[in-house]
């Protein structure tokens, strides 16, 4: 168990990146509260790495500034912030054994050699490293590499630890093993993390929040479910995975339901505060599918175009009968015996999980 | 045609280039070593035991050595100024570094012969600043030597570190930053090391180069500082001694094989460690 470290808040107001005339990050404004678990997620190019590193202080704003606790932090260079990082490839010290690795952020701090050594052994058996403490990075394994970038991260105690697609090299297994570790760390040091990564689920798995950028924009901040059940727009919705938009037509509130058309088919929905939304949005995995019209509910009308078998789950393209392509995901253990492409059925859901997008 | 053949009719020419120009002529060196005047390692003998031969070959070692070390200093600070400086100094450096190439050993000499001597131009300012009285003595001694051969092999051992230096993962540098690190402390500490392979390439081919070094010791030594390379000149073209300038040419070679292996297992370690 380790010590529980004074995470620290940061915050950006207004925060915007200029290449020369290209815009990497434009009016970014968030808080990252202490001890939280904030990922970054986005396409390629979106600007991750660039917040990151005006956030650990490499790049500077060009507008806009950064508060760390509360007090202006923006002009404060990256050595002052001693933020953790982890760099997406470790960037670790090539001719430095594991242990001299782990120990240079405590030598730079000039701890005393006792300390020095105890804390370092201490994070080695912490990260599973124990008996490779004197190999260079060279002699290790990508899984064990990213393990030293984390603990040289972590041992000097950062108010803030921020990590580049730490895992982007590692093969699935190893990936769920570093997940399980990075949960637990972060559990057990109460730092706040800043995360980057390409991979959905793991953002889902592991954040307190989630931020997700497209081309230098903040396009939502929330918690897991908010994000992916109640997307902001049609980018989030349809980034963070599959996602069945039914356009309505004659769509009318009244309190606290919304109606409107669909094809033949009249659909019920939550209202939605926002103007213009006036999409049908259901996730494939909410959907089911029926042979008759369900007594409850919404349904939909169509004909099996294809179904793919993926072992537990299979995933049945529809049409319906004004030519909309629909997606659903099912338990292959409820699904209907004797299904073939052309076969009639129903996509029903339930009211509550269909939003207006 | 397979790739190992084709690979052969390439390289093919320039081996037999090399072998015609240099492995040939060595092995007729090596046979004069053991033929001339009489058969046998008796030139060897008397080139390990003459006092004149082995004082000419430890002036050698010292006056590479502080070669080595003042050119790999002095190009280190040149390549990292050409390497991470602004566009304004990389310009500057690289015509400091191309300049010199169009300029003759000879030229360069006795440059530094009319910057150095007696009457040259660093001791008539020293005295007219009052500095000194009596003119010290930089030239026609190692002082002088090392001087113009430190100057001349810079440019050679920019290449091997800024090799090193371009290859160099900035994140790393970023790394150390990040951590609380000061620019010394990650210059020292994180940067050097990184570059040590460079240190050693650029070492070994300035070390190499001066070994050979006959112009500039001849010129700026005045005859006093005599290197191995005019000592086999004199031996061969000035004395009908062939075989003994033959053997001191073949322990050179064998001393130059054994520190290139010996750089070479370093460097290998270095990187597998
Ligand atoms: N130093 C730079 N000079 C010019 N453009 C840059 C620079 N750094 C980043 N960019 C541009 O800024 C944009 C955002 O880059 P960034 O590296 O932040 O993307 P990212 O979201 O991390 O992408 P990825 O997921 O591929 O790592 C990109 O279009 C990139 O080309
Ligand atoms: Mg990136």
């Amino acid at each position: 168990m380790v010590a529980k470290i004074r995470a620290a808040e940061i915050g950006a107001v207004n925060v915007g990146k200029m290449f020369g005339t290209f815009t990497a990050l434009s009016d970014i404004s968030l808080t990252i509260g202490r001890g939280e678990f904030l990922t970054l997620l986005g396409p390629s190019g979106s600007g991750k790495t660039t917040l990151l590193m005006i956030l650990s202080g490499f790049e500077a704003p060009t507008s806009g500034r950064l508060t760390l606790d509360g007090r202006d932090m923006t002009a404060t260079p990256a050595e002052e912030r001693a933020f953790g990082m982890v760099f997406q490839g470790y960037a670790l010290f090539p001719h430095m054994s594991v242990e001299e690795n782990i120990a240079f952020p405590l030598k730079v701090q000039k701890r005393p050699a006792a300390e020095i050594k105890r804390r370092v052994s201490a994070i080695i058996e912490m990260v599973g490293l124990g008996g490779h403490g004197h190999k260079r990075p060279s002699g290790l394994s990508g899984g064990q590499q990213q393990r030293v970038a984390l603990a040289r991260a972590l041992v000097y105690e950062p108010p803030v630890l921020l990590l580049d697609e730490p895992f982007s090299a590692l093969d699935k297994n190893l990936r769920g093993q570093m997940q399980e570790e990075m949960r637990r760390l972060h559990r057990e040091t109460g730092t706040t993390f800043v995360f980057v990564t390409h991979d959905q689920t793991e953002a889902l798995a592991l954040s307190t929040r989630i931020a997700i950028f497209e081309k230098g924009r903040l396009q939502q901040l929330a918690a897991p479910r908010e994000v992916y059940e109640r997307p902001t727009n049609r980018f989030v919705a349809e980034f963070l995975g599959e996602i069945n938009i039914l356009p309505l037509s004659g769509l009318q509130t009244c309190g606290a339901v919304a109606g409107g058309r669909f094809e033949e088919q009249a659909l019920v929905v939550a209202p939605s505060e926002r103007p213009g939304a006036t999409n049908l949005a259901v996730r494939p995995e909410y959907m089911r599918l029926h042979l008759a019209r369900p007594d409850s509910g919404n349904a939909v009308a169509a004909r099996i175009d294809h179904l793919t078998y993926l072992g537990a789950e299979t995933r049945l393209a529809l049409r319906t009968s004004g030519g909309a392509n629909l997606t659903l995901l099912m338990p292959t253990a409820e699904l209907p015996p004797a299904l073939e492409p052309g076969t009639a059925v129903w996509a029903g859901w339930s009211e509550s999980r269909g939003f207006l997008l | 045609m397979s790739h190992p053949s084709r690979f052969l009719l390439l390289i093919g020419p320039l081996l037999l280039f090399l072998a015609a120009t240099y492995l040939v002529p060595f092995l007729g060196v090596m046979r004069w070593s053991v033929t001339l005047p009489a058969s046998g390692l008796g030139q060897y003998k008397a080139a390990l035991g003459d006092p004149l031969v082995l004082t000419v070959f430890w002036r050698t070692l010292r006056i590479c050595a502080a070669v080595t070390v003042g050119a790999v200093a002095a190009a280190y600070v040149v390549t990292l100024l050409w390497v991470r400086g602004g566009p304004m100094q990389r310009l500057v450096v690289e015509l400091c570094i191309l300049i010199p190439f169009w300029i003759s050993v000879l030229t360069r000499a006795f440059g530094w012969l009319a910057l150095l001597s007696n009457k040259g131009l660093i001791n008539g300012w020293l005295q007219a600043l009052g500095v000194l009285s009596e003119p010290l003595t930089l030239v026609r001694n190692e002082f002088g030597v090392v001087v113009g051969m430190t100057h001349f092999l810079i440019p050679f051992a920019v290449f091997p570190l800024a090799s090193a230096m371009r290859s160099l993962d900035e994140r790393v540098l970023m790394a150390a930053r990040g951590m609380g690190a000061s620019r010394a402390r990650v210059f020292w500490q994180v940067f050097v090391p990184m570059t040590r392979a460079g240190i050693l390439g650029a070492a070994l081919v300035v070390f190499v180069f001066a070994l050979g070094f006959f112009v500039t010791p001849a010129i700026l030594g005045g005859g006093r500082s005599v290197m191995v390379a005019e000592l086999i000149y004199l031996r061969i073209f000035q004395s009908p001694d062939w075989g003994l300038g033959a053997a001191i040419s073949v322990i050179l070679m064998a001393g130059v094989g054994l520190l290139l292996a010996a750089l070479m297992r370093q460097v290998r370690q270095g990187a597998s460690r």
